[in-house]
């Protein structure tokens, strides 16, 4: 229904307020999505390092070492440490967040979020024991 | 107890200037008030010109979202007793929207949105003039009930960043509400909703920050019914590629 008294939204001087390129500083939790978003870059160099330590172990003993030497550098540590606390933080928050995603009933009753967010943390923990054992019983 | 407590409101004439300036009106800070009660307070004793929306007060019509330091509330449903009387609220228009006057904002773009999800049940097979039936089971109504309690109260839009970053984007409660008649068992507009929102500034546009469910004053999770409903868009397109019979 239209109303004759009120001008057309086109003829409106509307103000419209610009957005500041520190939006993200403007809530916290607008700060952590953008952090949790960033940390995708060092998990891909993460991985981008992973394959060429592949490589290198195609090339042989000697390029291997230089690989392994080029990782036990500081450089080499604070990046895998970075690295590390980046995928700590982007799973500790995205596992809360699964559960809005996944809609499990047993029955007629919904599996409570708690639950399954639960089972994701307690499959991660899991899985990286394996992994720590596989790497560190040589 | 104080005695008042001060509103900053957002004043914006457009015949008069060219950008919102603030200004302050010292209120009664009645326990038994809401924050618009002391808008209406301003309105009817000190200053008629205060320009703003509402209607029911009583957290149905989602006429009187606006921003209260820097939060988007329904402000109705807030008390004046959540602040601090020694320090002033800051009253804004709802934020990611264009203002026409104080804290009146232009919803328009929100409701060419709503309406491109096609929110209502779509069936080709009944004549919407006679009367039909279409039973329920509770189960079958549980499965979308929570984001049917959505009022189109825009809070969830003035919480969501990609909102303000690209203004195209359908936005949560549009989103919701697609899903929730895709989730209804008496609907059958799924893919017709799917043309509308499979597309960058649709479905995909969702980053989930997550902040929309949060705010929602209904309880709605919109986050999580865009969720929903990107794993159904991912795990359709998936069968009808794997699968020789697709989603049917």
């Amino acid at each position: 229904m239209s109303n004759a008294s009120l001008p057309p939204t086109a003829e409106l001087k509307l103000y419209r307020r610009p957005m500041s390129f520190w939006w993200w500083l403007e809530r916290p939790a607008y700060f952590k999505f953008v952090v949790r978003e960033l940390t995708c870059l060092f998990v891909g160099a993460f991985a981008i390092l992973t394959l060429l330590q592949i490589r290198a172990v195609g090339e042989g003993p000697e390029a291997y070492a230089a690989f392994a030497a080029m990782l036990a550098s500081p450089a080499g540590i604070g990046f895998s440490v970075l690295a590390f606390l980046a995928a700590v933080y982007h799973t500790v928050t995205w596992f809360p967040a699964v559960q809005t995603t996944i809609v499990l009933r047993v029955g007629e009753q919904r599996v409570p979020g708690s639950v399954i967010t639960g089972a994701h943390l307690a499959g991660w923990f899991v899985v990286s024991v394996v992994v720590a054992y596989i790497v560190l019983r040589g | 107890m104080a005695e008042t407590i001060r509103l900053e409101v957002s004043r914006y004439r457009p015949e008069e200037e060219s950008e919102p300036t603030l200004q302050s009106y010292d209120v009664p800070y009645n326990k038994d008030w809401v924050i618009l009660d002391a808008l209406n307070y301003v309105k009817n004793q000190i200053d008629g010109s205060v320009t703003f929306r509402w209607s029911c007060r009583m957290g149905v019509c989602g006429s009187c979202g606006m921003m209260a330091n820097g939060e988007p509330k329904l402000t109705c449903a807030v008390p004046l007793t959540d602040y601090d009387p020694a320090r002033p609220i800051r009253i804004e228009p709802l934020q990611f929207f264009p203002v026409v006057r104080d804290l009146v904002i232009d919803m328009s773009s929100f409701l060419e949105k709503l309406s491109s999800v096609k929110p209502w049940i779509i069936r080709d097979d009944v004549n919407a003039t006679e009367a039909v039936e279409f039973k329920q089971t509770p189960v079958e109504l549980d499965a979308y009930k929570q984001f049917s309690m959505c009022i189109n109260c825009m809070i969830c839009y003035s919480a969501c960043p990609v909102v303000g970053l690209e203004p195209e984007f359908t936005g949560p409660a549009a989103i919701a509400l697609a899903q929730r008649y895709n989730l209804d068992s008496r609907d059958k507009g799924k893919e017709e909703r799917m043309d509308a929102l499979d597309a960058h500034e649709g479905l995909w546009g969702c980053t989930f920050v997550g902040e929309c469910t949060k705010v929602c004053p209904k309880n709605v999770d919109p986050a999580g019914a865009i969720q929903l409903y990107k794993m159904g868009s991912a795990t359709d397109y998936l069968k009808s590629m794997l699968l020789p019979w697709g989603t049917k």
